[in-house]
């Protein structure tokens, strides 16, 4: 497993535009897959439309502790894009306008920005009602600042939605690297001891599951039950729900499947277990992504690959909820991995 | 046509089937998909079953299938491996069972 990021090694697949050329071509452009424009035409959805706006997702830097092999953001330590204090002001304001209800922190890792706990203590008294930080769990046992994070947490009322590759120690830190199985189970005993993921808390404590390897993930109910099974015998923890997200084929993970020769089996299995019913409910029709330095997307993903909002208004200096609304979603052939099986979001499944 | 009787990629093809006979084609995937789903069995362990199975019958596509099927349901390798330890458990006990027959017949011809 390497410990750089693929823009530190000056990889080719750095460049959202290799992506989207890889994305764009090969079974697609010789016709043995559909584009995915094609596929959603086939069912009137396009060009897929945004509903009401309900989520603000923030990603306020793309440094991490962690390089996941499959990270879509192609995070890392080496990652120097980190929101400012300035353009957490302009997302302030956006929130204080907003008629989205929920607030999402992402990143890389987003306690690492120096002004995190600066922006949430602002996005609070701002009045946001649901607040989310996607914490990936060994970040509260890296550093001794960060070992207050739970009660921080806590006392913002912050629902917690942390990955969690698998309830075994071999299959995490293969695909996290060596030592994070460990270090998260004991964070989430940590987040567990302040209450978070206790039954019948309100404190929420959600986990996210990413198939560790080239296959899409199984029903996320029957994966639930597994977890919650083998984390409650074999560690005393408890978590409210789990959310299984399907791997997209862009950044760290379509260097994965390219050089592992799974690349094309892949995109065969995202476009064959294609559910025209998850196309209506994709994240993209509810979430605006805004990136650290204040651009909007559609998704995280179309961040990742450089493919910002179809609109008039690009960017948060400039931010208009209703021209913004009023927009064509830019999709391409990664679309494919939100609308495979039970259909796939930050919040897990759709359909 | 390819140079080896069994090439990976044929398996996404498997539904074609139908195409040359689409009654017994599609009466076949009906039932392969209804055996599958949750019953007196999970779908998990009817997962493993078949990954014996596809050991026992030696089908290179089973295999695949059934070991993407099992990753897919978060079963661990550890299961895995034993469910074909199961498939050749029976395998060889079904050989060797046989050396009743064997016996019987020795003591038979034997005086």
């Amino acid at each position: 497993m390497s410990t750089k990021s693929l823009k530190a090694r000056h990889d080719v697949l750095a460049q959202s535009n290799k992506q989207l050329e890889i994305l764009n071509g090969g079974l697609f452009e010789e016709g043995e897959l559909p584009f995915f424009k094609d596929k959603i035409d086939a069912i009137g959805a396009y060009p897929l439309r945004p509903k009401k706006l309900e989520i603000l997702q923030i990603n306020v830097g793309y440094m991490c502790n962690q390089v996941c092999e499959h990270c879509h953001v192609d995070a890392g330590p080496d990652r120097k894009e980190i929101m400012t204090r300035d353009t957490m002001e302009l997302c302030l304001e956006v929130i204080r306008n907003t008629g989205a209800h929920t607030l999402d922190l992402t990143g890389g890792a987003p306690e690492m920005n120096p002004d995190f706990r600066w922006f949430v203590e602002q996005a609070a008294e701002a009045g946001i009602k649901d607040f989310i930080v996607r914490s990936n769990l060994t970040i509260i046992r890296a550093n001794k600042k960060y070992y207050d994070l739970p009660q921080f947490f806590k006392k913002h009322n912050i629902h917690v939605i942390s990955s969690m590759p698998h309830y075994t120690r071999g299959k995490t830190d293969k695909q996290r690297g060596d030592g994070v199985f460990d270090s998260s189970i004991k964070a989430l005993q940590e987040l567990n001891a302040v209450g978070y993921g206790m039954p019948d808390s309100d404190l929420r404590l959600d986990l996210v599951y990413n198939p560790s390897g080239a296959f899409l993930p199984g029903n996320q109910a029957a994966l639930e039950a597994d977890f919650k099974k083998a984390l409650k015998q074999d560690f005393d923890i408890d978590f409210h729900n789990l959310f299984a997200i399907t791997n997209l084929p862009i950044a760290r993970f379509l260097d994965y499947l390219i050089a592992s020769g799974n690349y094309e089996d892949y995109m065969y299995s995202l476009v064959e277990a294609y559910n025209p019913s998850a196309v209506a409910s994709v994240m993209c029709t509810n979430t605006i992504s805004v990136s650290w330095d204040g651009w909007l997307y559609d998704c995280d993903f179309n961040q990742m690959l450089g493919l910002k909002v179809a609109s008039k208004i690009k960017h948060l200096k400039d931010y208009n909820e209703e021209v913004l609304n009023d927009r064509d979603i830019v999709i391409s052939q990664h679309c494919y991995g939100c609308t495979a099986g039970a259909g796939s979001s930050c919040q897990g499944t759709v359909a | 046509m390819a140079d080896t009787y069994y090439d990976p990629a044929d398996l996404r093809k498997f539904g074609k089937i139908s195409e040359w006979s689409e009654e017994l084609g599609s009466k076949f995937f009906d039932y392969y998909g209804k055996v599958f789903e949750e019953g007196a069995l999970s779908a998990r362990e009817k997962s493993l079953i078949a990954l014996a199975v596809a050991h026992v019958v030696k089908c290179p596509y089973c295999i695949d299938a059934y070991t993407k099927d099992g990753l897919q349901r978060g079963i661990t390798k550890e299961e895995m491996m034993e469910s074909v330890h199961v498939g050749a458990a029976i395998e060889s006990g079904a050989t060797l069972v046989h050396g009743v027959q064997m016996m019987k017949k020795y003591d038979k011809l034997s005086m």
